[in-house]
């Protein structure tokens, strides 16, 4: 576990597509499945990105906005961290096409992070380290994936799931002694938990990896496509997240009575109420986006809180716990205050 | 821990089934409303009442009502004895 100090998070924009899909309309399930799959998951609606919009077009338009509505927030970025598992290209990486399509200078840091769900924490603990070190006054964290591009339309095991998303955040550097903790973790063992097996180097793309293979019924998928091992994902959340909650909480010298807003990465409902009542916290400081949303990855915290908390985030001063947890295995907390940031409605594309 | 319990428990989390129709040498994995998601749902009221963890192996080695009961019930006894 480790604090950073003097860093704010000072603005926050997320941009979906805007077309809309209902899991009630997926055809690769029955209807008591489907209605089993909704009120189980807590995910209803879904957004997908149409071909050719991707993750880096959605944290453009979100960063983009955040430039056109507080010009002066945006200048002097020094950083640029783009968070995603879904980039434009295998190379170059995405964040230093971002920086020109920004008009970001040259001397601006930008590079990829290569996370899913535990991405934001992550992304906030790698750009206000390198604004430490390297004295910028500002970062920008992109973080966003369009994981509708890599799932098996024919998979009622992650189609109905995922949702795409992309984000912008803004941190600045303070006089003030304000400080974000966190605590970072990792466990490679589970790494087929979550997975995408061929168009890597340990196995190739080849003609074979677009040959279908039936799993079971309603599971049809490529080697190219993700696979999720729901069972073994739902215990590594269960295991790990709430402990992890925990030890920042006790590191901080906090209690849940001090955190205004829990907001957990959005994995599915049944998960994230077993957290919520491991760690004993009331359902109002919970907030979720599933329902309309889905789980959006990388994005689904700062997704959460702009669908969930814009206005509260605008008008108050917050102490914010986020917790991020899934692929890799990866998990990350983090507990930070915000004060009256700029919070951008949501952006449809 | 008790047996009669445990189905009750069983059967609170599948809204197709009557009370009382199970019985401990029930096959769960032939009802008709078993499914992976009704696994994860069963999974999760485990963790949640019984405070333990069950694996995908642990499910495919057991049959019956009885089978996942004597799971649950040395998994409870060996965390107590840790």
């Amino acid at each position: 576990m480790f604090t950073i100090s003097g860093i704010n998070l000072s603005s926050l924009a997320v941009a979906v597509p805007a077309h809309k899909i209902s899991n009630h309309n997926y055809p690769f399930a029955t209807v008591k499945e489907k209605d089993l799959f909704i009120k189980t998951t807590g995910i209803e609606n879904r957004r997908i990105a149409p071909e050719g919009l991707t993750a880096s077009d959605l944290c453009f338009e979100a960063a983009r906005k955040l430039h056109d509505k507080i010009p002066a927030g945006c200048d002097d970025i020094g950083v640029l961290i783009f968070v995603s598992q879904t980039p434009d290209y295998l190379i170059p990486p995405t964040a230093i096409r971002l920086q020109h399509r920004l008009g970001l200078p040259k001397s601006c840091i930008a590079l990829d992070i290569n996370l899913g769900c535990s991405g934001y924490v992550y992304g906030l603990s790698i750009v206000a380290s390198m604004m430490k070190s390297s004295g910028a006054k500002k970062g920008l964290l992109l973080v966003g994936d369009v994981s509708s591009s890599v799932v098996s339309s024919s998979d009622k095991s992650t189609a109905p799931i995922f949702s795409d998303a992309g984000s912008a955040t803004i941190l600045e550097s303070s006089a003030e002694e304000n400080r974000i903790h966190f605590s970072l973790h990792n466990d490679g063992e589970g790494f087929q938990a979550i997975h995408i097996p061929d168009g890597g180097m340990r196995s190739k793309f080849s003609s074979a990896s677009l040959e279908y293979h039936k799993i079971s019924e309603g599971i049809e998928r490529n080697p190219t496509h993700l696979i999720m091992n729901g069972v073994d994902v739902f215990n590594f959340s269960l295991r790990e997240v709430a402990p992890d909650a925990k030890s920042l909480l006790h590191y901080c010298g906090k209690k849940n009575k001090d955190i205004d807003y829990f907001i957990f990465h959005q994995a599915n409902l049944l998960m994230n109420e077993a957290i919520r009542k491991k760690l004993d916290i009331p359902s109002e400081k919970v907030p979720y986006s599933l329902h309309d949303f889905g789980n959006t990855s990388s994005a689904s915290i700062p997704l959460t809180l702009v669908t969930q908390l814009a206005d509260i985030l605008r008008n108050k001063k917050l102490s914010l716990m986020l917790c991020g947890f899934g692929v890799g295995l990866s998990w990350g907390t983090a507990l930070l205050e915000t004060d009256k940031i700029n919070c951008l409605p949501l952006i449809e594309i | 821990m008790l047996l009669p319990d445990f189905i009750k428990n069983f059967e609170a989390e599948f809204p197709d089934l009557t009370p009382g129709t199970l019985s401990p040498q029930t096959v769960f994995k032939q009802l008709d409303s078993w499914n992976s998601m009704q696994a994860l749902i069963f999974i999760a009221m485990i963790d949640s009442k019984y405070n333990v963890t069950l694996t995908a192996e642990n499910l495919h080695d057991c049959n019956t009502i009885t089978d996942l009961f004597t799971l649950v019930q040395n998994k409870v006894k060996a965390k107590a004895n840790s």
